[in-house]
C-alpha cells in the first residue's frame, strides 16, 4: 500500500500499459468472436470442432502458451496480446453462440412474420436480446485478460505484473503487495463497470429487480 | 378487408413422405372468419404460413385481393398481414407500446400518428394505455400478452389477420374471454381472419366457415351448422362430435324454432330470452326455471314463444336430415 502512495507515477505508467494490453486484446477478441459465433450459429456442425478447439486452447497454461508465441511475435507485448485473444475467444464465442440459440424461436418467427428484413431482425431483435449474455462474456473475458496481462511482465510487456515480478526478484515485499493490490483493484473495477453495463442493457430485467 | 384464394396449393417438404399440404383450392371471402381445424400434423399451420410466405408452396398459387403473393416482396407483404402466434411472440426487450409500434415503424409512419395508434389499439383490446404502455411483456399475464399480440398484429391496419393457435397455451376461462374479444373486435373492424385451431369448441364459436383438414388435404369447407348436420365423412362427424345434440342446439338460434305470439298473448311470468340466443341457452333456461314456455324478445319486445316441444322438434329434424 505504501509503495502505491509513494510511487504514483510509476504505478500509473504500469497501469496504463496494463490497460492498453487488455483493451487491445479485448477489442481484437470481440471483433473476431462475432463473425466466428455467427458462423457457428449458421453452420451448426462447426459448433463442436470450433468450441472444442477453443476449449482445448483454454486448458494450456498461459505461461506455456505465451512461450509458444514468442518465436512468432517476439519477446514483447504482442505475444501476450495474442495469447489473451486466444484465451478469451472460447468465452466470447460460447456466450454469443449460446445467447443467440437461447432467443425464443417464437420471437424470431414473429419478427419475420411482421415483415422485418434480415438486418432489421438482427439489429432490432437479436442484438438487444443477446447483448446482456454477450456482455457477461466480455466481463469474464476482461478479468481473464487482466490476469494474463499480469504474466506479460515476464515477457517484457510491462504492466502491473512488473511490480509483482520485480518484487519477487528483489525480495521487495512492499512491491509484491502493491502489484497484487493494483491488479485486484483493476479487475474488480472493470468487472463492476461491465456489470453495470450489462444491467443497463436489459431494461426488462431491470424492472424485475426493482419490484 | 381482403379476399384470399388458394389455387391448387401444395407443399412438399424435402424428405417428406407425403405433401404437408396437398392440392388445396378454396376461397376466403372478405370480412369472414375462417377457422382451419384438424388434428396435429394435418398441415393447417403450414397452409397458414404460406399466406405470409414463411413457407413457399411447391405447387399452386395464393392470391391476396386477386394479386399473386409471389409478385410482392415478402417483407412488404408481411407488413400488410396481421400475424398472431401461439406464444404471443412479443419482443421481451420492448415495452408494450414499442411492441405495438413495430409494424407502423417499419411502414415509416410519422411519430405522432404511431403514438396515437398505440393508445387507440390498447384501448381497443381493453388494456388502459396509461397503465400498460410502459410495461414489459414479462409483467403481463398470458391473456394480457395475447391481447398485446392482437393489438400489435392490428397496428398496421391490415386487411387480413393470420392467427396461429393464438389461444392454445391459455387457460380455458381466459381463452373464452379472448374468443369473445375476437368476435367483438370483428364486429367493429371486419377483418378477413384465417385462424388455425385444433379446438372444436373454439372453431364452432368463432368461425363463419370451418376448413377441416386431414393429412394435408381439405376434407370439408363449410359453415359450422352444415358441418354438424351434413358432415362429409366419418372423420368430420367424429372430429366435430356431430352426434352431440346439445352442441347442435348451441348453433341454432331461438328465432328458427319459436312460434309466433298467439293473439291472446299476455306475458304473465314466462322467463324471457333474446331471439338471437341459441336453443342450447333456451333448453338450459327451461331446465333451470321449470317454466313450460319462454317468451322470446327482440329489442325488448316479445316476438314469440318457445316450449320444450319446439326444441325437441328442432333436434328431431336434424337427426332425420340426410348425412
Amino acid at each position: 500500500m505504501s509503495y502505491l502512495i509513494s510511487h504514483p507515477g510509476d504505478v500509473l505508467t504500469l497501469l496504463l500499459q496494463h490497460l492498453r494490453m487488455t483493451g487491445i486484446a479485448l477489442g481484437v477478441a470481440i471483433a473476431l468472436s462475432v463473425p466466428l459465433a455467427l458462423l457457428v450459429t449458421r453452420l451448426r456442425w462447426l459448433a463442436v470442432p470450433v468450441l472444442g478447439g477453443l476449449g482445448v486452447l483454454y486448458t494450456i497454461p498461459s505461461l506455456a502458451l505465451i512461450i509458444f508465441l514468442v518465436p512468432l511475435f517476439g519477446l514483447n507485448a504482442t505475444s501476450v496480446i495474442v495469447a489473451m485473444v486466444l484465451y478469451t475467444q472460447v468465452i466470447l464465442v460460447r456466450n454469443l453462440t449460446v445467447g443467440l440459440a437461447g432467443i425464443n424461436p417464437a420471437v424470431l418467427e414473429a419478427a419475420r412474420g411482421m415483415g422485418m428484413t434480415v438486418a432489421q431482425r438482427w439489429w432490432r431483435v437479436q442484438v438487444p436480446l443477446v447483448l446482456p449474455v454477450f456482455l457477461a462474456g466480455v466481463r469474464i473475458a476482461a478479468v481473464v485478460a487482466i490476469a494474463i496481462a499480469t504474466i506479460g511482465a515476464k515477457f517484457n510487456a510491462g504492466g502491473l505484473g512488473k511490480l509483482l515480478f520485480d518484487g519477487i526478484q528483489t525480495n521487495r515485499y512492499d512491491k509484491i503487495v502493491a502489484g497484487s493490490m493494483a491488479v485486484a483493484a483493476l479487475a474488480l473495477t472493470i468487472n463492476g463497470l461491465l456489470l453495470a453495463l450489462e444491467y443497463y442493457a436489459q431494461p426488462q430485467r431491470r424492472w424485475q429487480k426493482e419490484t | 378487408m381482403s379476399t384470399l384464394q388458394f389455387e391448387d396449393v401444395s407443399l412438399r417438404f424435402a424428405g417428406g413422405e407425403r405433401p404437408a399440404v396437398n392440392r388445396v383450392t378454396c376461397q376466403v371471402n372478405s370480412g369472414e372468419i375462417v377457422v382451419i381445424l384438424g388434428p396435429s400434423g394435418c398441415g393447417k399451420t403450414t397452409l397458414l404460413k404460406m399466406v405470409n410466405r414463411l413457407y413457399e408452396p411447391t405447387e399452386g398459387a395464393i392470391f391476396l385481393d386477386g394479386v399473386n403473393i409471389r409478385q410482392r416482396a415478402a417483407t412488404q407483404l408481411r407488413q400488410q398481414i396481421g400475424y398472431v402466434i401461439q406464444q404471443s411472440g412479443l419482443f421481451p426487450h420492448m415495452t408494450v407500446a414499442d411492441n405495438v409500434a413495430v409494424v407502423p415503424r417499419l411502414l415509416g409512419w410519422p411519430k405522432p400518428q404511431i403514438q396515437a395508434r398505440i393508445d387507440e389499439l390498447l384501448a381497443l383490446v381493453r388494456l388502459p394505455p396509461g397503465e400498460f404502455r410502459d410495461r414489459y411483456p414479462a409483467q403481463l399475464s398470458g391473456g394480457q400478452q395475447q391481447r398485446v399480440g392482437i393489438a400489435r398484429a392490428l397496428a398496421g391496419n391490415p386487411g387480413i389477420m393470420l392467427m396461429d393457435e393464438p389461444f392454445g397455451a391459455i387457460d380455458a376461462i381466459t381463452r373464452t374471454a379472448l374468443q369473445d374479444e375476437i368476435l367483438r373486435l370483428q364486429g367493429q373492424l371486419k377483418k378477413t381472419i384465417l385462424f388455425v385451431s385444433h379446438d372444436v369448441e373454439e372453431a364452432l364459436r368463432l368461425a363463419d366457415r370451418i376448413l377441416v383438414m386431414r393429412l394435408g388435404e381439405v376434407v370439408q369447407f363449410d359453415t359450422p351448422f352444415n358441418l354438424l348436420t351434413q358432415p362429409a365423412d366419418d372423420f368430420v362427424y367424429t372430429l366435430l362430435g356431430a352426434d352431440d345434440m346439445v352442441r347442435q342446439l348451441g348453433l341454432l338460434r331461438v328465432a328458427s324454432a319459436m312460434m309466433a305470439l298467439p293473439p291472446n298473448y299476455s306475458n304473465g311470468h314466462n322467463p324471457t330470452l333474446s331471439h338471437c340466443d341459441s336453443l342450447r341457452d333456451a333448453l338450459s333456461l327451461i331446465l333451470r326455471t321449470g317454466a313450460p314456455a319462454l317468451t322470446v324478445l327482440k329489442e325488448g319486445d316479445p316476438v314469440g314463444l318457445l316450449t320444450l316441444d319446439h326444441i325437441r322438434q328442432s333436434a328431431v329434424v336434424r337427426e332425420g336430415s340426410p348425412q
